[in-house]
């Protein structure tokens, strides 16, 4: 029994895990439909701020919750300014181009930071259940990214901001005719989606050591998810990260961690064959 | 036209140049090299053909492959463990190319026939590489083994046997002949590719990246002509892997990386997208630059590479060898500039 | 289609293009009375800590040699390839160092993939390889030298240890390549050697980040110890993990790897507390040569130069060993070299007497068992002259000088 919900917190801490990591993408993609494969890195920036921000005495929890979206959010809106926005409506190109950008990234940070593995070290204690030990902090983790959901579901949906945002997406001339600056609009989304990713980067940072090329084992997750998905940011993720956690997790326990990857991304390819235009693309549409 | 008293040297000698110029390289580079830049002048030749492998598919057939070094790694792979088990090279040479072109074919069918295109074609593809890459890096246990060959896991293969003459495992191909045996198969792959793109196939072809649905409303299947390209990519990928496997004598994992394919994709972007000179050019000049960065420690490589690929992306999104080619002559020529040619990969199939 | 003087033209611009590529490429010959001594190590990349550490004193080895007077009264001139933790760089470097830069010895490879990739290499163009990494045994080749510990001498030490200390149960996690494979099976075979058994093994890629469902299994299982082969960026998340499930003061943790990166300096010491680990060299080692070579050592690299641990002291007794074996022969050349490397050399070094046994081509050494307190080592036993009985037990090169493999141990 305490075997099983053991397994049962690794698997929704699996999902979590997902949505965290994808949720900046899914606003970059689903709101901008740039594909950002600098995302990964985003991620590491992040956690790289908050280990920075630790090790200068900031607190354990500011370091890794305020931190990472503040400093990666402006790294992200440099890029955008410099580099994405040229680009908007190109998506093979944007696509380029941030993996371009990725690479750079991953050079800087190597010439920066070194090869070292760097890390924060874990705050919270662990937890009994009947016989088995688990992380508090992975309970942790499933309850800040269920915040996080809901905070930026209350950002795009109930200030006037998400209201913006939303209908420069939907029809980026309309808006302007109505006054809307809409560059700054598509700044602050690309720094939002930028600070998501940096905050999912902070939040993992104490689990396990941060190397500059960390970002290429969540980009690949974060990718399937956000297209598997679908177009609504927020119901696209939720539902992509529950499909492909349940069935990653499930096969890990079942054989290993490889092979748990492996049939998460075949899963992956299979849902975009049967559903291209991603989960929402046909259900749940509408929705944010 | 045809019957214009100048037709040799209209059509013929144009034809004829690049021939020479690449025998006069193929045979002459020996003479005037030492043996370790041979050596290195036959990797930028693998490179090369694989640039043109996917140089083909996206240049000339819009198709974005992502995972290109699926197939690059499932050749070497390949002819990895069949040359391990069957003790000389014909037939293990033989599979590089038919199952990197089998994979490519299956999975092609499972993508243009479920009308997928444009950006989530890059993403299964790259997703398929990423499979292959995983499985293939944790088969380090003894388990795991085909035959005589461990697969190896994050190992890879090391010494895996070399070329030799068909059926005669006695005669193993030297440095020198397997240069031979890749510059020749890159002037093959070449000049086989410049005809291909001369017959209807490869005009349907390149039509399809125009326009799908216009060429669906000619009558053409476009489905079965872009699986073919796609299936003719992979097979010379493979070719491309396997050679790399003979050259080095080993193959790893790392062959089916993301690094890989963003590397292809690089010297395909830089070379000229839509040539065929250019992604060889792309890959020769790239790789030599890769080697020499590696020497140097003051700029790590992924920084520059991934300057160079967002500075090309934004400034020069087709490439050098257009670029340069359309200012140079544009200079000597005094002539007016031809239109640019469209860029055109689009996002999504067939935009009538 | 007419030829007008722009197709001329562009036809002849491209071709002329491609016939220029190879321009770089004509070889520039270079001359040089110096002996030359090519290193192939990660200093960038995952593993660029040990890299770098195992490079630094090789450089200061060179120096010490070259400031005595050269070698043969010539100097040593060190060409360091970087190999980014890139097998294929490895193998190009290889060939490189052998071809283009005639290198007289090779000194390099940090994991074992890398060092099976560099070996073939060189023994098809002849040039001679020093591999100073500890590793899981077994190399029989003529034209290479493995200086440093292997799990005879080590893990069999440990094991022993931990079965007779802590508990029969044991549970393995290891790097999933051909190191980590081969040292599983030395633990279970010393496990049973020792009465106990291996509960189980799980393997993973150098870049999981993610134990939760490992750490649970492991307490399905209840082992009394677990032993940790682990390598790259794992170590640290996992041994971080394992104390914040609260589990470092439950189980035991033995390890072949720990401390040779550095993740002494970034751990807390409530997460190192108690680790067992077994080396032929750790910088706590009270013996005069040891004192002044790390006093020597400090003076150059700085005060503040991480604890050296036992592979930057590997790198350092393969350059000395090799040194000798040159001295003794009286040239660079390669067979000669061989040779007096096989004509049993022992040294005086930091980390006591070793001696190049001929038959395997492997050291007998000193071994140390210590457990960590505060952040420090501890040495708690010191075994003398260990011989590297797992490779001599199937490899004779006296008697099978064309021997060529490594041997694989088969445990059931």
């Amino acid at each position: 029994m305490a075997y099983a919900t053991v397994v049962g917190i690794e698997i929704v801490y699996a999902i979590a895990t997902l949505v965290l990591v994808s949720l900046g993408l899914a606003i970059v993609f689903g709101m901008m439909r740039v594909i950002n494969l600098a995302h990964g890195e985003f991620l590491v920036m992040g956690g790289y701020s908050a280990t920075i921000a630790f090790h200068h005495g900031v607190n354990f929890w500011i370091a890794i919750i305020f931190v990472p979206p503040v400093a990666v959010g402006l790294i992200g809106l440099v890029i955008e300014r410099t580099i994405i926005r040229f680009l908007y409506g190109r998506m093979w190109e944007t696509m380029l181009a941030c993996w371009g950008l990725s690479l750079f990234l991953v050079g800087l940070m190597t010439m920066i930071f070194g090869g070292d593995t760097e890390g924060v070290p874990m705050r919270v204690p662990g937890i009994r259940i009947g016989a088995y030990q688990t992380s508090g902090y992975e309970l942790f983790v499933i309850a800040f990214s269920m915040l996080l959901v809901g905070a930026v579901w209350v950002l795009l949906r109930l200030t006037r901001l998400g209201l913006l945002a939303r209908a420069t997406m939907q029809n980026t001339a309309m808006a302007e005719a109505l006054g809307t600056n809409t560059d700054s609009v598509y700044a602050l989304t690309f720094a939002l989606g930028a600070g998501l990713a940096g905050l999912a980067g902070g939040i993992i940072a104490p689990l396990s050591g941060i190397v500059p090329t960390s970002g290429g084992s969540y980009i690949g997750q974060a990718f399937i998810t956000v297209l598997g998905g679908g177009a609504s940011a927020l119901t696209g993720v939720t539902s992509a990260s529950l499909l492909f956690g349940v069935v990653g997790q499930i096969a890990t326990f079942a054989s290993n961690a490889v092979l748990g990857s492996v049939a998460l991304l075949a899963a992956a390819v299979i849902l975009i064959r049967v559903l291209p235009d991603g989960i929402t693309g046909r259900y749940f549409q509408g929705n944010l | 036209m045809t019957n214009s008293p100048f037709r040799f040297r209209d059509r013929i000698v144009p034809q004829i140049i690049p021939v020479v110029v690449g025998g006069a390289l193929l045979f002459g580079l020996p003479q005037l090299l030492d043996l370790f830049t041979l050596l290195q002048v036959t990797l930028y030749a693998i490179m090369a053909i694989l640039a043109l492998s996917l140089g083909f598919i996206w240049g000339y057939g819009g198709i974005l492959c992502l995972g290109q070094s699926a197939f690059f790694g499932l050749g070497a792979y390949a002819y990895a463990i069949a040359a391990i088990n069957i003790g000389e090279s014909t037939i293990p040479f033989a599979l590089a190319l038919l199952l990197p072109a089998a994979l490519a074919a299956a999975f092609g069918y499972f993508m243009f026939y479920g009308r997928i295109s444009g950006v989530y074609v890059g993403v299964m593809t790259l997703t398929l590489a990423l499979i292959l890459f995983n499985v293939v890096n944790s088969t380090a246990g003894p388990e795991y083994h085909i035959g005589k060959a461990p697969i190896g896991g994050y190992n890879g293969l090391p010494n895996v046997p070399g070329l030799n003459l068909p059926f005669d495992p006695q005669a193993q191909l030297d440095p020198v002949a397997t240069y031979y045996l890749s510059g020749g198969l890159l002037l093959a792959v070449f000049f086989g590719l410049k005809w291909l793109l001369s017959t209807r196939f490869g005009r349907v072809v390149v039509a399809i990246r125009e326009n799908e649905r216009r060429v669906e409303f000619i009558g053409f299947d476009a489905r079965l002509h872009k699986l073919a390209a796609f299936t003719i990519g992979g097979a010379l990928a493979g070719l491309a892997g396997c050679l790399f496997c003979v050259w080095g004598n080993y193959t790893s994992p790392v062959i089916f990386s993301m690094i890989q394919s963003a590397q292809v994709i690089i010297w395909v972007m830089v070379g000229g997208v839509g040539t065929l000179l250019g992604p060889v050019l792309g890959a020769v000049a790239l790789s030599w630059l890769t080697a020499e960065v590696g020497m140097q420690q003051l700029f790590d490589a992924n920084l520059l590479f991934g300057a160079v690929l967002v500075v090309f992306v934004l400034f020069v999104p087709r490439g050098l060898l257009p670029m340069l080619t359309e200012r140079v002559w544009i200079r000597l020529a005094r002539s007016p500039p031809r239109a640019p040619l469209s860029h055109s990969v689009t996002a999504s199939g067939g935009s009538a | 289609m007419k030829l007008t003087r722009r197709d001329t033209l562009r036809s002849v611009a491209t071709a002329t293009l491609a016939a220029a590529l190879p321009m770089p490429f004509i070889a520039r010959a270079e001359a040089a009375s110096d002996i030359v001594l090519a290193s192939l190590y990660d200093l960038s990349g995952i593993n660029q800590e040990v890299g770098k550490g195992m490079f630094d004193t090789l450089s200061f080895a060179v120096d010490e040699i070259n400031e005595g007077g050269g070698l043969l009264g010539r100097k040593i001139r060190v060409i360091s390839y970087d190999m980014q933790g890139n097998l294929q760089l490895g193998s190009q470097y290889a060939q490189q160092a052998a071809l283009k830069d005639r290198a007289d010895v090779v000194h390099g490879g940090i994991t074992s993939a890398s060092r099976e990739v560099i070996r073939p290499v060189l023994d098809k163009y002849k040039t001679l390889y020093f591999y100073d990494t500890p590793y899981e045994g077994g190399v029989c080749d003529r034209n290479i030298f493995c200086v440093a510990c292997t799990p005879a001498q080590t893990v069999e030490k440990t094991i022993a240890y931990a079965t007779k200390n802590w508990g029969k149960k044991g549970y393995t996690l290891a790097a999933n390549y051909n190191y980590g494979q081969i040292t599983a099976d030395w633990v279970k075979k010393y496990a049973r050697d020792n009465g106990g058994e291996v509960l189980g093994t799980e393997f993973f890629p150098f870049d999981v980040t993610n134990f939760g469902s490992t750490l649970a299994k492991i307490q399905a299982a209840q082992p009394d110890w677990i032993i940790a082969v682990l390598v790259g960026g794992t170590p640290l998340a996992f041994y971080r993990q394992f104390a914040a499930a609260g589990l470092n003061s439950k189980i035991h943790i033995c390890s072949t790897t720990f401390g040779s990166s550095n993740e002494v300096s970034i751990l807390a010491a409530n997460e190192v507390e108690g680790i067992v680990v077994c080396y032929n060299y750790l910088e706590v080692i009270d013996n005069a040569k040891n004192r002044d070579f790390v006093t020597r050592f400090r003076a150059k690299f700085g005060a503040n130069y991480p604890p050296l641990a036992e592979l930057a002291m590997s790198s350092y007794q393969g350059i000395h060993l090799w040194a000798e074996g040159v001295r003794r022969a009286g040239t660079t050349e390669r067979m000669k070299v061989i040779e007096a490397l096989e004509s049993g050399i022992t040294l005086d070094m930091p980390s006591g007497k070793i001696y190049l046994d001929p038959a395997t081509h492997h050291v007998t050494q000193d071994v140390h068992l210590a457990v960590y307190h505060d952040k420090m080592p501890k040495i708690i036993e010191t075994f003398a002259q260990l011989p590297p009985s797992d490779t001599a037990a199937v490899c004779n090169l006296t008697k099978n000088p064309n021997d060529n493999q490594q041997y694989v141990i088969k445990v059931d």
